[in-house]
């Protein structure tokens, strides 16, 4: 190999490694294990339910516009083995803990301060959430929120999942 | 050599400034999503920079509102 080939060669590994390495979570794997991101709050046990994993933050208007949305979500599947945790990715805990104490949502809700799990998912867009089935395996991801339009797919799709058998 | 090192150099140059582009990701967005980042956040420099704007373009109204400064409507 020539001197200038051996150049270009490690200055293009180099780059390379530069890269992201990590791909988005898509529907058809597991969702990552919950523990070992040091989440802020009480994690649920999620096991053999059906869960809502929603990405949100105080600085984004939609995410807080799902909550109402989410709240009614909650309130209609909680006795059939829904669960939906929203996991706030807010570096600081003073405006999470405001909004929270403002809004009193009847879901659960965490702190990913360190952006560990939010960034191990690679969400794509600021709310994004990932319906997961009984067995760990997200369903569908959802990109953003549409009111009405994202709330009904929502229902279609935890009402299907919860009618599966584990 | 002179050329292998110039080569190089230019090369090494390229690979610094390439590894220093980066995208922001959705979560990484907090500070650019603040209010202080909106370019509309003060009414009364949106009111100075318009009458700037029109001064130096002489387009009354050009900026997104119908019929421009042609003086037709």
């Amino acid at each position: 190999m020539s001197y200038t080939a051996k150049i270009i060669t490690g200055l293009a590994l180099g780059l390379a490694l530069t890269l992201p390495a990590r791909a988005q979570v898509k529907a058809g794997q597991p969702f990552p294990a919950l523990s070992g991101h040091s989440l802020e709050g009480t994690l649920p046990d999620i096991t053999g339910k059906v869960v809502l994993v929603d990405f949100w933050a105080t600085w984004c208007a939609p995410c807080k516009a799902s909550f109402p949305a989410y709240s009614e979500l909650q309130r209609e599947f909680a006795d059939r083995g829904f669960i939906l945790l929203a996991v706030s990715i807010d570096k600081t805990a003073a405006p999470y803990d405001e909004f929270l104490q403002r809004f009193k949502p009847s879901f659960r809700t965490v702190r990913d301060g360190a952006q560990k799990l939010v960034a191990e998912v690679r969400a794509p867009a600021m709310p994004t959430s990932y319906l997961i089935d009984r067995r760990g395996i997200v369903r569908s991801v959802h990109s953003g929120f549409h009111g009405d339009a994202t709330l009904k797919t929502l229902h279609e799709e935890i009402t299907r999942l919860l009618e599966e058998k584990p | 050599m002179k050329t292998k090192l110039r080569l190089f150099l230019v090369l090494a140059g390229l690979a610094a400034l390439l590894s220093g582009c980066t995208t922001v990701q959705p979560w990484e967005r907090a500070t650019l999503a603040d209010y202080t980042m909106r370019p509309d956040r003060d009414p009364l420099h949106n009111a100075m920079f318009e009458h700037m704007y029109f001064s130096c373009e002489a387009a009354t109204g050009g900026r997104g509102v119908g019929g421009s400064g042609c003086g037709c409507n």
